[in-house]
């Protein structure tokens, strides 16, 4: 290519290029139209939502929907229970993961490659394969009406450990070295120096964590009997039921509640975590 | 083995400073100890409710490879959340790495612009599933979703969309698609990037075409990630719910009644048959062992380790 700069690859190249680009923002829009519909709809009225064809920029902006969302349920109860479980689970997961990760990481022991094969098959079973019987150990154990079978199964993450266990090793064995020549013990050196250098990939599998626990559907759903220790991904289903016909705005303006913490911790810290996670992804 | 005498040398010296043999036991100890309550304990569990007839009030009796029989002898309807289940993992799976690897090539360059599409597209992986299905069920909507205002705009014939159960399992696969390209993206990029510039330059220099090129050089480089994404997706597929039951609930019909709404449906609303349930669950998880055994015997081979 290189070799052939005359005008007609010149123009061949210049009108790939234009079109390439154009092709890209199509691409862009394609993915965050989805987003920009929903917060639209949110704010139109229940009349103009069901116009056909749509308008695509809300001919009178309104509140009601989300008036009307706080109406037929508690929102803010529900993202309560949301921040409750999320915050719990990503703290648990802390005090758990972390040193799990850290022993895989920086020790020799007697069944190390059989404890790391179980975490493996931790890994790849989903929870759909596992809720019956952890609904029955709760229900035995009377916890059904409480956050904790929301909770509890999830303080031990077997994808937080293998993130974290891959950067736990790649600190340098010198460093570590170099501490115990200074008879630091094992607790300075794992706090002072490998999680200090290990700290985005903790950081993004606990956003991880918070996000997945945040989003989750079918967990709640399987593991809760009472409306009030429901979290708000599964209260939305009552605006639906609530009525004879669905109103989009208002199942709009409650899911624009739900996605917007995220969408904002994301803008927030995004730069950080597609580097972290493409640097994961190659290891 | 170097590392293990090390070990013994330091073993004096790791005495001093507090760390004995079962230092490594407690660190790993509660989360072995959460995953044994919570992941390997329910699987036995799941195997061994699987020869019962339970309704979770009443006693347990024993019924052998009863609820086998009737989930593949008797019934047609687990057949068919078994095949909408495979045909949807097979969509998804192949659309997703396909288009991971052309939009990886494409947007190779690290410029602005493929910086600022590849964030867009990772957006709506952050988002819950639930939260998609509700956009996408309105989108989709016959009467008044942008989706067929767009047809009617080009012209074109109106579609049922989640209405048709045609393209009803097509249209959730779609959704799942849009949602995580952007992280298989981001896996497949990474990687690609890590090709050392001086291989794929000498085979510039001896005027390799580009096809050739990516299917000799590239395709092999990044074979390792293709192959966690297959195993991810696979699972992540086979485990399809969320989707499902807001966009369809599994109709119209059965037309997009799957494994995990098949299991939901039988443990939790159907009279609570647990058993049957359980060997349905069974089923599932037998499933998922077969086929990552299989990847990893015919493909493991293949794939190119550095």
């Amino acid at each position: 290519m290189k070799r052939k700069k005359n005008g007609y690859y010149r123009i061949r190249a210049a009108v790939l290029k234009a079109f390439s680009f154009v092709f890209k923002a199509v691409m862009a829009v394609f993915f965050l139209f989805p987003f920009y519909w929903m917060v639209t709809t949110a704010f139109k009225t229940y009349g103009e939502s069901i116009l056909f064809p749509p308008t695509l920029w809300p001919e009178t902006w309104t509140m009601d929907a989300f008036r009307d969302v706080g109406q037929r349920i508690d929102i803010l109860y529900y993202l309560k229970n949301s921040v409750i479980v999320a915050v719990s689970v990503v703290v648990l997961q802390l005090f758990i993961n972390i040193p799990a990760a850290y022993g895989f990481a920086r020790y020799e022991f007697r069944g190390k490659r059989f404890f790391w094969a179980l975490v493996m098959l931790a890994f790849m079973i989903p929870t759909q394969i596992t809720f019956i019987p952890v609904y029955i150990l709760f229900s035995k154990v009377r916890l059904l009406k409480t956050l904790w079978p929301q909770i509890l199964p999830f303080a031990a993450n077997a994808y937080g450990i293998f993130l974290m266990r891959q950067s736990f090793m790649q600190v340098p064995e010198e460093l570590v070295e170099a501490a115990r020549m200074d008879n630091a013990g094992e607790f300075t050196i794992m706090t002072r120096i490998v999680l200090p250098m290990s700290r985005s990939s903790i950081l993004t599998a606990e956003m991880f964590s918070f996000i997945s626990t945040w989003n989750s559907y079918f967990w709640p759903l399987v593991m809760t009997n009472s409306d009030k220790i429901r979290p708000v991904t599964l209260a939305m289903q009552r605006l639906q039921d609530a009525n004879q016909g669905l109103e989009w705005p208002i199942l709009m303006a409650a899911n624009t509640l739900v996605v917007l913490p995220v969408l904002v911790l994301f803008l927030a810290l995004s730069s950080q975590i597609l580097k972290s996670l493409g640097y994961k992804g190659s290891k | 083995m170097s590392r293990m005498k090390k070990e013994e040398r330091n073993e004096n010296a790791e005495k001093k400073r507090g760390v004995s043999r079962f230092t490594p036991y407690a660190l790993i100890g509660p989360a072995m100890a959460l995953m044994a309550v919570f992941v390997f304990y329910p699987l036995a569990d799941l195997v061994y409710l699987s020869f019962f007839d339970y309704n979770l009030i009443g006693k347990k009796k024993f019924a052998g490879l009863g609820n086998y029989k009737v989930l593949f002898f008797v019934k047609t309807d687990f057949w068919e959340a078994l095949s909408n289940t495979a045909v949807y993992t097979g969509t998804v799976v192949v659309l997703s790495l396909l288009l991971a690897v052309l939009f990886a090539m494409w947007l190779e360059r690290d410029s602005l612009v493929n910086r600022f599409l590849q964030k867009s597209m990772f957006t709506p992986y952050l988002i819950s599933m639930v939260s998609c299905a509700y956009i996408w069920s309105w989108m989709y909507n016959d009467d008044s979703g942008i989706l067929n205002a767009m047809l009617a705009m080009f012209g074109l014939p109106l579609s049922r969309w989640l209405n048709d159960s045609h393209i009803a399992l097509f249209c959730v696969a779609a959704v799942a698609v849009w949602k995580s390209l952007g992280y298989y993206l981001i896996i497949v990029l990474a990687s690609v990037r890590t090709i050392p510039p001086e291989i794929l330059e000498a085979a510039e220099l001896d005027n390799t075409s580009p096809v050739r090129k990516f299917f000799r050089i590239t395709l092999p480089m990044i074979s390792p990630q293709l192959f966690f994404l297959l195993i991810t997706i696979t699972i992540s597929s086979f485990k399809v719910f969320d989707t499902i039951q807001v966009m369809t609930g599994g109709g119209p019909g059965n037309a997009t009644d799957v494994l995990v709404t098949y299991i939901y449906r039988y443990a939790f609303e159907m009279n609570a048959r647990v058993g049957y349930a359980s060997a349905a669950g069974t089923v599932l998880l037998v499933i998922l062992m077969i086929l990552t055994f299989v990847y990893f015997r015919m493909l493991g081979r293949k794939v190119y380790y550095q």
